[in-house]
Parts: structure tokens; sequence; C-alpha cells
């Protein structure tokens, strides 16, 4: 099978990773890498082990065995939160908004990972922390007017509708100020419109400079936006390639499209 | 079933600008201080001291403020909260009286640095469990003090300590209270309060210096709570595993949060000694730990103006009603119950939780509206 060579320099890179639970494997012994500037797709039938790849990805699970590497740095015995600081962002499948608090604090919570002012500063109101509080709300504001919710940020979370939900959860991430921003289904339960206008959101987030992950169940969203894909099944990596080399691939199809298909027809 | 609820409280809006709020304030401020020499009717406890109950009302808002900081922000249910409460007392009693002669002002930083370490100490292994087993593991902490209080013979053992250091007196002017009879107002001239002397039969001074300590400490809230730290331990409280992924290291801000906490709990533990002017072990039981509890989740945790309330109404309502003797307790039940059915959020909660029990119900009456369109249509 031959594949596209991708242009940037490998960032992140997932190397002959296994996790188990119990006698289950979860993933077995997969390998990839993401490069620099790319949006990579994530792609697998239910159960596939694509959410579970990415927890092992933002720290959430450990490897049984093999590690993954951001720039070359080992990331197995990262905190959670040293992970997001380095430059990996996510969101969650299902919604994980701060719901009591108003969409811009929710940004600004993503936003104050860079901020090194601490309890006294905040307690004497010096001018640093005044100035990193001001500057993190602007870049947060500014967010929300990126990913379209500019509006809204004076609502709380919770009060907001579905989509922008998930538009606050990318700002969210973005907040953090990523290297490589990990989407998990951003488009679970949209319609193809909201789903059209996602796409544009996810390409505007490349054009920004972002390196993006993206998994996804919905074949034409990710046949549309992404620049490499890599199928998982049962845990297994199964083919990886341009949309095109994935499309035709009976490995591929057998698994997934072709089932999907038969279905349709 | 829909749920009866009372109504929202608001300031109505000419009351919202700005220099009108800080007037109020200073008027309010000016008015709870001038509070136990005014002596009003109906307010005053008709059978106890009322400089005393103002001045335990004082220690507990204090108090709530400090659990506020650990239940209502950071969202970590803490039943042993007594325990920081009792090493606050008994720091300040061990130095002033017991093995030293410290004056009171500067057993009050040992105090607060001793109970914030114990925080810390407490914090650092059981801040990784959540939820119950947190507040299980609290619950001992609370019965460890007092029970290694009470078997010490180095603090007291179970008679505790005597004769605790009070604050310095500065006998500055003389205050008389008012005395209302038949809808006039009298100066009571046989009735002054000392200002500023801590004695041991007129609490007015303590109340006047533990409302002060309330104020300074809610402005360190304020301040606190508006800053990163705030917005931190509201991501944690609302979903730990999120706030992680979103760089926070939740564990050191939960930590912080108990830590200040017992900051707060110590300082009124050390105030509230000073004014006893004896300590035993048996008054820092569980059932302390559930009145701070109950304090913060009848005014509203999360919100600081509510705590405040419900911790003065916890102490101010049963002593008011004293005279209905043991009735008053059985009072005070049927209180909570009614509450926990009418407003399960507190009195006060905090906006935003209001904010989204409002939207919860405006879907609710829209949805009542379509299902109304349906049957007519």
């Amino acid at each position: 099978m031959t594949t596209d060579q991708p242009t940037g320099e490998v960032m992140l890179e997932v190397d002959h990773v296994t996790l188990r639970f119990g006698g289950v494997t979860a993933l077995d012994d997969v390998s990839f890498a993401i490069h620099e500037g790319e949006i990579l797709g994530l792609i697998g039938p239910n159960g596939a082990g694509k959410t579970t790849c990415f927890n092992v990805m933002t720290g959430v699970y450990r490897p049984t065995m093999g590690d993954v590497r951001f720039r070359g740095q080992g990331l197995s015995r990262m905190k959670r939160f040293e992970i997001t600081r380095i430059g990996i962002a996510r969101t969650f499948q299902n919604i994980r908004l701060f719901k009591t608090m108003t969409a811009l604090d929710n940004v600004m919570v993503g936003g104050d990972t860079h901020s090194s002012v601490g309890l006294l500063n905040a307690l004497f109101r010096t001018p640093r922390q005044r100035h990193e509080e001001a500057e993190t709300r602007r870049r947060a504001l500014e967010l929300l007017d990126f990913v379209g919710i500019g509006r809204r940020g004076d609502e709380l979370a919770a009060n907001l509708s579905y989509g922008d939900q998930r538009r606050l959860e990318i700002a969210r991430a973005l907040a953090t100020n990523p290297k490589l921003l990990c989407l998990d289904e951003p488009a679970a339960g949209f319609n193809p419109a909201e789903k059209e206008r996602l796409m544009e959101l996810i390409r505007k987030v490349r054009d920004q400079g972002y390196t993006v992950l993206l998994i996804e169940h919905d074949m034409r969203l990710v046949m549309g936006v992404t620049d490499r894909i890599v199928v998982l099944e049962f845990g297994r990596k199964i083919a990886e390639g341009s949309p095109t080399e994935v499309r035709d691939n009976p490995a591929v199809i057998a698994a997934y499209l072709g089932v999907d298909e038969e279905d349709a027809s | 079933m829909k749920r009866p609820t009372l109504p929202e409280i608001t300031l109505p809006a000419p009351l919202r600008s700005k220099p009108v709020k800080i007037v109020g304030l200073a008027i309010l401020v000016l008015f709870l201080y001038a509070l136990p020499i005014l002596d009003l009717p109906i307010i005053t406890t008709p059978d106890s001291d009322f400089g005393g109950v103002l001045y335990t009302m004082a220690t507990y808002v204090l108090i709530a403020l400090g659990l506020n900081i650990v239940i209502g922000y950071a969202g970590l249910l803490d039943l042993g909260y007594v325990g920081f409460y009792a090493i606050g007392a008994y720091t300040t009693a061990v130095l002033g009286v017991q093995h030293g002669h410290w004056p009171f002002l500067a057993t009050i930083p040992v105090a607060v640095a001793v109970t914030m370490l114990s925080g810390v100490i407490l914090g650092a292994p059981t801040l990784r469990v959540r939820g119950d087993y947190l507040a299980i593991v609290t619950l001992g902490f609370g019965e460890i003090i007092r029970l290694a209080a009470k078997n010490s013979d180095w603090l007291g053992g179970a008679r505790g300590i005597q004769n605790v250091p009070k604050p310095p007196s500065v006998h500055l002017f003389d205050v008389p209270h008012l005395r209302w009879e038949n809808g006039t107002v009298l100066i009571d001239v046989s009735n002054k309060t000392q200002a500023f002397v801590f004695g041991f039969i007129d609490y007015v001074p303590y109340y006047w210096l533990a409302l002060t300590v309330i104020f300074i400490v809610l402005i360190a809230d304020v301040l606190i709570k508006s800053s990163r730290v705030g917005r931190a331990w509201e991501a944690t409280r609302e979903d730990e595993d999120a706030a992680e992924v979103m760089g926070v290291p939740t564990f050191r801000y939960k930590l912080l949060a108990f830590a200040m906490g017992a900051f707060v709990g110590g300082l009124a533990g050390s105030i509230s000694a000073a004014g006893a002017n004896f300590i035993y072990p048996d008054s820092y039981q569980i059932q302390v730990s559930v009145i701070f509890v109950a304090a913060v989740v009848i005014g509203g945790q999360g919100n600081r103006w509510g705590v405040m309330l419900g911790a003065a109404l916890v102490v101010y309502l049963p002593e008011r009603f004293r005279g209905l003797e043991e009735y008053r307790i059985l009072m005070f039940g049927v209180a909570l119950m009614l509450l926990a059915t009418f407003r399960p959020q507190g009195l006060l909660p905090p906006r935003n939780a209001r904010r989204a029990r409002k939207l919860e119900r405006d879907l609710e009456e829209l949805e009542v509206g379509d299902e109304v369109q349906e049957v007519t249509s």
C-alpha cells in the first residue's frame, strides 16, 4: 500500500501502543503519526477503539505497552494537565463543559493554562495579575468570536444550544493554546447543514496553524475535510492513507464502508 | 410534578447602580456594628444576652465563609470542619496559657499556620478520593482531633484549658445602649459598653472584633473568587476530568481550597476561644460540624452572601426562640425540612445556579404551553 507522503514534520507519534483492560485488548499494537499542519482523520466502526486511542494520546489512559511521543517527548509519565500544557488539547464526545459557568469563563479556564500568577497576586491585584486577567479575557472573547458564538459569552454554558455547546468546547480547547487539537466526534448529533459549517470551522482552525486530529463517524465529513486518514477496527490499525486511498482500500470497505453501503442500498 | 418554588430574590433595578450600592453597603456595615447597641425590639433576643448571640453569630458567619470555599467553590464535602476550628482554638490556648504566655494576637498567626498545615496534611492523602469517601474521611478527622485533645494531658485532657488569653483591651470611650419603651427610645446610661475592653461579661467588643475579621476575610474571598483561582475551583467542581484536561492541576487547587478553608476555620476557632475564656474537647463534637454544613447548605452553597445569612440564622433562630424551650429544636427541624422541599439550593443560591434554574423553569413553561396548544388546535 502506498501512502501520500505528508509534508510536515512528525508532531505526535503513536508508537506500537497496546492497551489492555483485563482480558480485553482495546488497542493492539497501533502505530501512526500526526504531522505538523495536517488534518488527520481517525475513523472506524463503533467500538473500534477510536476514543480509547484518543484517551491514550491525551493521558487519560496509560498504554500497557508502547509509547506516545509528542515532539519526541514521551507522554506516558506525564499528568493530564501537563500534557495540555505542552500543547495537546481535546474536546469531548459527550459534551463536558463547566455547566454553571458562563461561556466566557469556560474559555478563560482553558486560557488560564498559560497564566502563572497565583493566589497572592490575586489577593493583592498586582499589575501583573490585572494584565494577565485582561489578556486571558481578551483572548477568550476572540476565540468565542472565532468559533462563531461571540455574542453568547455571557450566557451559561448549560443554556447554550447543542451546536453552540460543541463550538464552545472547541473554543475552550483552543484557549489552552495547543499545537495539536484533538476533536472527538465534534459533529455528533448535527444535521448536514451544521456539519457543513463545522467543516468550515475545522479548516479555519487548521489555517490558523493548528494541527488537527479528528475522530469522526460521518464518512462524508471525514472525506471532505481531512488530509490523511487512519482506520481502526477491533483495536487494530487496518489502513492509513489519503481519503481516496482509504476509500478504495478493500479492507476498509469490508470493515466499514462495505457494510454501510450495503445497508444503505 | 412541578416543585413549588419561592420567588427569586433580586434587588430592584434602582438599587443596582454602583453608587447606590456603595452607599447602601456602607449603611449596612454601620448598622451591623451598631446592632448590639441599638437593642432593637423584636430582633433582640429576649432570653439571652444579645451581644453574646451576635458574637456567636459572627464566628459562625466566619466559619461559613471558610467552609464555603471548600464546599461551595471547590465542591468538596467536608464533614470534619470542626477539627480545624478546634485546632485554631487549641493552638491559641496552648500558646497563651497551657504551655506559654503568648499574648492573644501573637497566637493568631501560629494558629492559622498550624491549621493550614493540618489542612494540607489531611488533604494531601484524602483529596484523591472523591465525593462520599471524602465526606467519610473528613468526618473521621473531626472526631480524631476531638478525641486526641480529650485523651492528651498535654492538651488539658477532658477538662480542657482555662483562662485563654483575651485580645488586648484599649479603653477609649463608653458607648451607651438604647432602651425602647412603649415606642420611645431612651439612652440607657446605666448600660454601657466599654470600647474596646475585652472582658468577661460584655461580648459586644468581641462581636466588633469578629465582624471586622469577617469583612477582611470577605474582601479576600471576593478577590480570590474572581481570579483564575476561583475559576479553577469552579471548573474542578463542575467536572474534575474536563478541568484537568483543560490544564487545571485539580489536585493542587483542591488542596489550596482545603488550606484556605482551614485558614479561616482556624482563625474562627482562635477568636472563639478568646471569647469563651475556656475550651474543652467536647465542645468540638461532630454535631457542630453538622451545624456548620447546615449553615452553608441552608444559605446556598457557593454564594458568600447566602452562606453568611445561613450561618447567622442557624445561630440566631434557636436563640431568639429560646422561650419555646425544647420545641425550638423541633421548629428548627421543621424549618429545615420546609427549606429542603421548597428551596433545595438554599436561601440565596449563587447567581449562576439561579440563572440555570430560571432557564429550566422557562423551558418547562414553554413545554407546558406547547402541550396546551396541541390540545386546543
